[in-house]
């Protein structure tokens, strides 16, 4: 194993995060405390307290959920995309590197800025409400695990896609608004019954749901379920990004 | 002298259906510098971009120092640099950066001492904090250079490395080629500029339309192959050849000034003395005489317009 070339790619992609760390850490700082002024405070005051939970503090999972995803297909999708529209994939493909070895240094990156970044937005949701944990380690592996599955879909769109636009299309398209519908803002029990079946179908449900229930122990679907589904999704990119690598696909003519 | 690269029968159809690479079949030899010569599209880089690993071949086998090229990759690749055609580098990262990740690329342990070094042979050293984007095209060229020799490789592929560059440049890297060369290293250069194979290649092989139409020692090349042209001018203006020099095609200029006789140096049939002999016979006065040897490019124009 290449454990160097690992090291490199990490670094290197890490190394961009560094470079434009203003840009990184003030980002999220400022759309986090936007959401808590207008939610939190300004519609959330006007919201019924759900599950015994505090508007203002239920989001708070929902929130994280929402930039670390974006975040984690963002990162990953770009940092892979970046050496094939440069012409620098050349590099990568000569080295005595094997595919997985490449992935490990992206997605590996890419996973670390959206923990890194979820920490912050804790952090900064720390300053507004009083936030508890009650099961911290299954915070931490919901957390982990969804950085990880997502870098891994961010690294299939950044293989995928060959212009700008095809990398913002799904992101933009299906992502966003799978996160707003996934309850991330609210709780399925909210909506009508026939609204709360459909949700089901939308596999960022199963995320936000795992995730707040690590926070207050309330949650829209089982936590077993939520780590199952988690679990498939992370299968499903694992065994995507295997076949694009089996046959060069998008990378090698 | 041993093979380090050996090809065999290897084919390129890409998706498209184009067939880039036709049954190629080529040995290289450690240590030596190998001119590929093609006009484009002829597939000197989807050569040089199978063996890299870069391209999958459609069938054939490539080892290079004994290892398959798929199989092996590993020990192959970490052996082998390349210089790529376009001037693909990170607008955003330093000099001294890029051609660290290089070397931790290819599996090296870090060695500042050796890319220090590295970086002062290719009067790089005072732009190693300088990034990319702030250096000319010529320096750009030298950081590929850099970075495809950051891990100390046997073998160096070089694809079309002065295409573009200035005459002052351009000598500069020959220069680096020939201390590389004496240092041992295999050097594979793709050029479509005949004067840079003429310069600098121990072997020349003609690539067009995806068929390897011949390797040959440069020196071998020109002698068998090369044409050289004896003129001579005459004292008084020549309306027609005349007959008795048939035999021996030779051509006159418009004016009539000149008459040049066409031959191939090794050619068992070429005498000289003959011809000249027949040309006082003829009763042509002779003002002065000239022989121009026929280039590499001549024989390289020569050789496609043949296929």
């Amino acid at each position: 194993m290449n454990l160097m070339a690992i090291k490199v790619i990490y670094l290197n992609e890490m190394m961009r995060f560094w470079n434009t760390l203003f840009q990184s850490v003030a980002s999220p700082v400022i759309s986090t405390a936007l959401y808590f002024v207008v939610f939190g405070s300004a519609i959330g005051s006007r919201i019924e307290n759900i599950d015994g939970i505090s508007y203002g503090l239920f989001i708070v999972p929902g929130l994280t959920m929402l930039s670390v995803l974006t975040q984690s297909i963002s990162n990953a999708s770009f940092g892979i995309f970046f050496p094939k529209f440069t012409g620098t994939i050349y590099e990568l493909l000569s080295a005595p590197v094997s595919y997985y070895e490449t992935l490990i240094g992206y997605v590996g990156a890419a996973a670390t800025k959206s923990l890194i970044l979820a920490t912050i937005i804790l952090a900064t949701a720390n300053l507004f409400v009083d936030l508890n944990i009650a099961h911290p380690i299954w915070m931490v592996s919901f957390l982990v695990l969804t950085c990880v599955a997502f870098s891994l879909f961010g690294f299939i769109i950044g293989l995928w896609a060959d212009n700008f636009e095809k990398l913002q299309i799904i992101p933009l398209l299906i992502i966003t608004p799978l996160v707003f519908l996934g309850g991330s803002f609210y709780s399925i029990s909210m909506l009508p019954p026939v609204w709360q079946k459909v949700t089901l179908f939308n596999p960022v449900l199963y995320l936000v749901s795992g995730f707040r229930w690590s926070f207050f122990e309330i949650s829209d679907v089982g936590v077993g379920v939520s780590l199952f589904m988690v679990l498939v999704f992370l299968s499903i990119c694992i065994a995507i990004i295997a076949w694009m690598f089996k046959t060069g696909y998008k990378l090698k003519q | 002298m041993k093979t380090i690269i050996s090809i065999k029968n290897l084919s390129k159809v890409y998706d498209s259906g184009f067939n880039a690479l036709k049954s190629i079949n080529l040995d290289i030899n450690t240590g030596e510098i190998l001119g590929l010569l093609g006009p484009n599209g002829a597939g000197k880089t989807t050569l040089i971009s199978t063996i890299c690993g870069i391209v999958s071949p459609t069938s054939g086998e490539v080892t290079v120092d004994g290892f398959d090229i798929i199989k092996d990759f590993r020990k192959t690749r970490s052996i082998i640099g390349l210089v790529p055609q376009e001037l693909t580098l990170g607008s955003f990262d330093t000099v001294w950066g890029t051609v660290r990740f290089s070397r931790g690329l290819f599996g090296a342990k870090r060695d500042d001492a050796y890319l220090e070094e590295l970086l002062k042979d290719l009067s790089l050293f005072d732009k190693k904090d300088s990034e990319i984007r702030m250096l000319s095209g010529g320096m750009k060229r030298r950081v590929l250079i850099a970075k495809a020799l950051s891990h100390n490789p046997k073998i160096l592929f070089l694809d079309e490395p002065t295409a573009g560059v200035d005459v002052e440049l351009r000598k500069d890297l020959w220069k680096i080629v020939n201390v590389l060369k004496s240092k041992g290293v295999t050097i594979i250069l793709t050029t479509h500029y005949i004067e840079e194979a003429e310069e600098l290649a121990d072997r020349i092989g003609v690539i067009s339309n995806g068929e390897l139409l011949l390797v040959e020692k440069k020196v071998h090349l020109m002698e068998t192959l090369g044409k050289k042209q004896l003129i001579v001018e005459l004292k008084e203006s020549l309306a027609k050849v005349p007959s008795s020099l048939d035999k021996h095609n030779i051509e006159i200029s418009e004016d009539g000034m000149h008459i040049s006789y066409t031959y191939i140096v090794k050619d068992e049939e070429t005498d000289m003395s003959e011809v000249l002999q027949e040309i006082t016979n003829s009763g042509l006065h002779i003002k002065d005489l000239k022989i121009v040897q026929s280039s590499l490019e001549d024989i390289f124009v020569d050789l496609v317009k043949e296929k």
